[in-house]
C-alpha cells in the first residue's frame, strides 16, 4: 500500500518536471517529438532506478557508519557519472539497438537534475529504505516520462499552430507546460488521504 | 584601451546581452524552483556567485593540469566542493534559508550555468578574465532570479519580502506563487526578452545605418569638393 502511495506521489502530485522543476531542460529541449522523448524519459527511469539503489548503499553503508554524511554531494555526483558511463557502455555493447535510440540522450543524464534530485530527495529528506528508494527512483522517472511525452504530443500540435512572433518556441512552450502544470494541481495531497486512511 | 574594454565587456555582457537564464536557457532548474519568495532568490544568487568565481578561479588555475579526457569528471569535483562549502555554510548560519531550498542548493552542482562557464570560459582563459566572467554571469542570474522572484512573490502572495503590498495583499492571485504560474510567468519574461533583444538588434543597426549613410555623405562631400577644386 505504501509503495502505490509513493507511485501515485511521484507520478502525479509532486511530478518532478511540473511541481518541482527538476529537469525542466530536457523537458523544453528534448520534447519536440515523441519518440526522442520515449527515449529520453526511458533512459532517464533506467538511471534513476540504479542511481537511487547505488547511491542508497553508499549513504547508508560507507557514509553514514563513518560519519562522512557531508561528502554525500561529491560521492552521489561521482556515482552519477560514473554510473551513466557504465550504462552507456552496457548498452553498447548487449543492445546496439537500443544504444542507437538511447544514444544521444545517455551522456546528457548527468547534469540533469532529476536524477541527482531524486537521490538527495528518497536518501537524505524522506530516509526511505533501499526498496523504498529504488520504488521512487522508478516512479519519479515514470512522471517524469510521462511529461515529457504529453508535452511532445502537445508541441507537435503547436508546430501547426499560429503563434505570435515572439512567443514561437521556448516562451510557448514554457506557457504550454505552466498550463499543464494548472491541470496537475488537481491532483491534490489529499487524493492519497481519502485513498489510503490509514497510511 | 581595448584590453580596458574587453575586460567590461566580459563582465557586462553576461548582464543582458547573454544573460544566462533568458538568453543561453541556461540553470532553469534551480532558478524556476526559488523564485517564489525574494529572499530565496537573493540566497540563491549569493549561493551561485560564490560557487561560480571559486570554481572559475580553480578551474583556470588547474586547466593546464587537468588531462583532457577527464575534464568534465574534474570539473564536477570541483563545483562539487564549492556546493558542499555553500550548504555547509547556509546550514550553519542561515537554518531557515536552507530549510526553504535544501535541495535546489545541492542541485547548483548540475546546474549548467556553472559547469558550461568552466567548460566555456574558465578552462581556456586567465584567473582575472575568469574571475569578471563570473561576476558578470551571476549578476545576470541574480537579476534574471530577482526580477522572477519580485513578480511572483508581489502578484502571488501580495508582499515583498515579507512587507505587504497594499492592494494585492487581500487579493493575491495565488496561481502565480504556484508552481504552473512560475512557468506561465518564464514564458511571458522569455517572451519580453525575444521582444528587448529583437527591439536593440534593430536600433544598433539603424544607429550603424545611419552612421554610415553620414560617412558615405562626407565622402561624397570630399569628392565633390575635390571635384571642384
Amino acid at each position: 500500500m505504501e509503495y502505490l502511495a509513493i507511485l501515485i506521489s511521484f507520478i502525479f502530485i509532486n511530478n518532478y518536471v511540473l511541481v518541482k522543476f527538476y529537469g525542466i531542460c530536457p523537458f523544453i529541449g528534448v520534447s519536440k517529438d515523441v519518440e526522442s522523448a520515449l527515449g529520453m524519459g526511458a533512459a532517464v527511469t533506467f538511471v534513476m532506478t540504479l542511481a537511487t539503489a547505488v547511491t542508497w548503499m553508499i549513504y547508508n553503508l560507507i557514509l553514514a557508519p563513518l560519519n562522512a554524511g557531508y561528502l554525500k554531494i561529491i560521492a552521489f555526483i561521482l556515482v552519477i557519472a560514473a554510473l551513466v558511463q557504465l550504462v552507456e557502455i552496457i548498452v553498447q555493447k548487449f543492445s546496439p539497438s537500443l544504444y542507437k535510440a538511447l544514444g544521444i540522450y545517455l551522456p546528457l543524464i548527468t547534469t540533469n537534475c532529476a536524477v541527482l534530485g531524486i537521490t538527495m530527495d528518497a536518501i537524505i529528506i524522506q530516509n526511505y529504505g533501499l526498496f523504498k528508494s529504488i520504488f521512487a527512483g522508478f516512479s519519479a522517472g515514470l512522471g517524469f516520462t510521462l511529461v515529457l511525452i504529453l508535452m511532445s504530443t502537445l508541441r507537435m500540435k503547436l508546430n501547426f499552430e499560429k503563434v505570435p512572433k515572439y512567443f514561437r518556441g521556448v516562451p510557448i512552450a514554457f506557457i504550454t507546460g505552466g498550463l499543464m502544470a494548472m491541470a496537475f494541481m488537481a491532483f491534490a495531497p489529499t487524493i492519497i488521504f481519502k485513498l489510503f486512511p490509514n497510511l | 584601451m581595448s584590453n580596458k574594454n574587453s575586460k567590461i565587456n566580459i563582465l557586462v555582457r553576461g548582464i543582458i546581452l547573454e544573460n544566462p537564464v533568458f538568453v543561453l536557457l541556461l540553470g532553469l532548474c534551480p532558478f524556476l524552483g526559488v523564485s517564489n519568495q525574494v529572499i530565496n532568490s537573493i540566497g540563491m544568487g549569493l549561493a551561485v556567485l560564490f560557487v561560480l568565481i571559486c570554481s572559475n578561479v580553480a578551474i583556470s588555475l588547474l586547466k593546464n593540469l587537468i588531462p583532457d579526457k577527464v575534464r568534465i569528471p574534474a570539473y564536477i569535483v570541483i563545483i562539487a566542493t564549492f556546493v558542499t562549502v555553500v550548504e555547509l555554510v547556509m546550514h550553519a548560519f542561515t537554518p531557515e534559508l536552507y530549510n526553504n531550498m535544501a535541495t535546489f542548493i545541492v542541485l547548483i552542482v548540475v546546474n549548467c550555468i556553472v559547469l558550461g562557464r568552466a567548460e566555456a570560459f574558465a578552462s581556456k582563459n586567465n584567473v582575472v578574465d575568469s574571475v569578471l566572467d563570473a561576476i558578470g554571469m551571476s549578476i545576470g542570474f541574480f537579476f534574471a532570479l530577482f526580477l522572477m522572484a519580485t513578480i511572483r512573490e508581489v502578484f502571488g502572495s501580495g508582499t515583498f519580502l515579507g512587507f505587504r503590498v497594499p492592494i494585492l495583499a487581500d487579493n493575491p492571485i495565488r496561481v502565480i506563487g504556484s508552481p504552473a504560474g512560475a512557468m506561465i510567468v518564464m514564458g511571458l519574461l522569455l517572451a519580453f526578452f525575444n521582444f528587448l533583444k529583437d527591439y536593440l538588434s534593430k536600433r544598433s543597426a539603424k544607429k550603424v545605418e545611419s552612421l554610415e549613410v553620414v560617412e558615405n555623405s562626407l565622402d561624397s562631400k570630399e569628392l565633390n569638393t575635390e571635384e571642384a577644386v
